[in-house]
């Protein structure tokens, strides 16, 4: 049994990776098999996230005592091959996307996955690349899964086509290869200095290092560093990223509020395996800070929900690494639940755009003509005519009624979370950021920049309420133009399932921090990681005989 | 040996630079393309140039002397490297052509000045 357990781990990426290679090969009008199919997976990807996360806890120490479970893919020992690792945060980003995941792929089956791209294929590798990303304890590997997700999202993001879409896309994917490419360098010159890619290795050795050397390896892990900034979306390195969040498709850019996450995720990781703090940690600061402004102004500036929702995603992302600048270790857990809000907030913010753009009539939500030429851009560009399987005006599903008032509660309930706001957890988060910068601040003597980044959060807190409320007038109390969007059960099944979790998130926030406590500690004690994934070889094959 | 190839990844990452940033989308690809050859030899590189060193270890010798073999890695990555790259190129001249095609100029921003 506890020999099955411990395969668990590379479930995450086999099953989508399968399941994505399966659906190829399934016709595009046998429409409900696919569905089922790409559903299954999802699934089966969010009940081993659930598993993964309850062995890590402490409530079944028998297979990880530690929290922390280590799988050598062939069987090779750890540090020569690659090694898939789970612990406490890994298994949290892991439910955290398949939650994502399962409600997406739910919302966009009412309408968006109509056929002229693999849709259900490239959402699988998505996922594929972001579990990968989660899970993988080795630097190249790490870079491999960041491909994965990326070529994914390109095509996800091309979905829908016309020219202002693929225009974008374009920016989307130069700016993507280009911080792959410092990616690679970054790893290249860790490899070329420490003689290792296994993160747990180069903990080790990087404590090891001349003086000299060392010098090499902080300037390759800052370059991954920037390379990491550049997918977490931190200002300056931003600009691609309000354009192309807002003009994706509605699940695609739900799905994509994972994406930056996995920037954020990476820095963690290296950032306390590494130790690597103390230099990093002032300039992660003004980063985080920059971010957090430029993107508040972009919020008071944004007359499209979809660019608002964009920037809003910009403001999560500036507090989080702001508040990892700082370098207090107890602000770790309050991070990693403001983290968890946020990407729930921001998938089920994205979803709401999607609908509420049907409301309008007169006002394209973007400009011009874009909208209308629905075509998928190779048809386009080639002069193709598009083969139509499923037609527009093909309902699926129930039509939900009051579908008015349903919109509006689930606007209200996402403005809540984003300007941080009780009863939803938004407020929850933000207030145990802040007594915890305050309180740290009380015992170690006052420091400027923790008053600035308190202000800073309460500030753009306020002015997320002013330019939400804006927007909420025009687009639910503005009489001109408007028309009672027709919403589907599927659709609007998942937004209120999120918005319920979320509920559920502040009534059960004592049994969720506790585990994140756990959590933030043995990211703070990489001793056990490094020690877990080094002694793999001999456990693996104690368990085998 | 080393300052040449030193000086041929600088080239080539410089122009890389530049043409990445020229307003013509062939030019964004022509740079992404230099950008991807000076990080692939700058993997090479960090393997450390050697010359009549093979990289596999030989079946028949007994013990073994690291010192007359290549690093494999950065071989073995940078072939990842290169299939990588080469895969996303591929995909960005399609979108490119897509959008020449739909906005019937080559202008990274879909329309002149």
């Amino acid at each position: 049994m506890n020999a099955i357990l411990r395969h668990l781990i590379v479930l995450p990426i086999v099953v989508p990776l399968v399941t994505g290679a399966a659906l190829f090969f399934l016709a595009e009008a046998r429409r409900g098999a696919r569905i089922a199919l790409a559903t299954l997976s999802v699934g089966i990807q969010l009940a081993v996230a659930a598993v993964l996360l309850y062995l890590t806890s402490d409530a079944a120490p028998y297979i990880w005592p530690e929290g922390v479970g280590a799988y050598a893919i062939g069987a090779w020992p750890a540090p020569f091959g690659i090694v898939l690792v789970v612990d406490r945060l890994s298994a949290l980003m892991l439910t955290l996307g398949a939650i994502v995941a399962l409600a997406t792929l739910i919302y966009s089956i009412a309408r968006w996955d109509r056929p002229g791209q693999p849709f259900h294929s490239l959402f699988q590798f998505l996922t594929m690349g972001l579990n990968g990303a989660f899970l993988t304890g080795d630097l190249f590997n790490l870079f491999v899964f960041f491909e994965i997700l990326l070529a994914a999202s390109y095509g996800l993001l091309l979905r829908g086509g016309g020219a202002l879409r693929v225009k974008l896309a374009l920016h989307y994917i130069a700016v993507n290869l280009g911080a792959s490419f410092l990616f690679l360098i970054g790893v290249a010159l860790i490899y070329g200095v420490a003689g290792t890619l296994n993160m747990a290795d180069l903990a080790g050795r990087a404590a090891a290092l001349e003086p000299d050397d060392r010098a090499l390896l902080d300037a390759g892990a800052a370059i991954l560093g920037i390379a990491f900034l550049i997918k977490a979306g931190c200002w300056p390195l931003n600009f691609w990223l309000p354009g192309s969040y807002s003009i994706a498709l509605a699940p695609v850019a739900a799905a994509f509020a994972m994406m930056t996450k996995v920037g954020f995720y990476a820095v963690l990781r290296l950032g306390t395996l590494m130790q690597e703090y103390e230099t990093l940690g002032a300039a992660l600061f003004y980063i985080g800070l920059a971010t957090l402004i430029s993107g508040t102004a972009g919020m008071l500036a944004a007359k499209h929900l979809g660019r608002l929702v964009a920037y809003s995603l910009l403001v999560s992302m500036g507090i989080l690494f702001a508040s990892l600048g700082l370098r207090i270790e107890a602000l770790t857990t309050p991070v990693l639940f403001y983290l968890i809000v946020s990407v729930l907030t921001t998938c089920t913010f994205f979803m709401l755009t999607g609908m509420t753009d049907r409301t309008r009539e007169t006002d394209p939500p973007v400009s011009s003509e874009d909208w209308e030429q629905e075509g998928e851009p190779v048809y386009v560009a080639y002069g193709i005519k598009e083969p139509s399987v499923h037609h527009e005006g093909e309902d699926i599903g129930i039509v939900i009624p009051a579908a008015i008032a349903f919109l509006g509660m689930v606007f209200v309930s996402c403005v809540l979370l984003v300007s941080g706001v009780p009863p939803l957890p938004g407020f929850l988060a933000k207030f145990a950021l802040l007594s915890t910068i305050l309180h740290s601040a009380v015992s170690n003597g006052t420091a400027t920049s923790t008053w600035v980044l308190c202000a800073a959060i309460l500030v753009s807190g306020a002015a997320s309420i002013i330019a939400l409320s804006r927007i909420g007038m025009r687009l639910f109390w503005g009489i001109a133009s408007r028309r009672t969007p027709r919403l589907r059960l599927l659709e609007a099944t998942p937004v209120a399932a999120l918005v319920l979790l979320c509920l559920g998130l502040s009534v059960a926030a004592d049994p969720v921090t506790q585990y994140l406590e756990h959590a933030a500690y043995s990211l703070h004690q990489p001793d056990t990681y490094i020690r877990t994934v080094l002694s793999l070889d001999t456990r693996q094959k104690s368990g085998e005989q | 040996m080393e300052i040449v190839y030193a000086l041929a990844i600088g080239t080539l990452a410089g122009g890389g630079v530049w043409l990445l940033l020229r307003p013509r989308t062939f030019q964004v690809l022509m740079g992404l393309t230099l950008l991807s050859y000076a990080t692939n030899l700058f993997i090479f590189g960090m393997g450390r140039l050697a010359l009549h060193k093979p990289p596999i270890v030989d079946a028949v010798s007994g013990t073994v002397n690291p010192s007359l073999y290549a690093d494999p890695v950065p071989q073995a990555l940078v072939l990842t490297a290169i299939v990588i790259g080469f895969a996303t190129t591929a995909l960005f001249l399609v979108v490119l052509l897509a959008l020449r095609g739909l906005t019937g100029t080559d202008h990274v921003d879909g329309r002149e000045s």
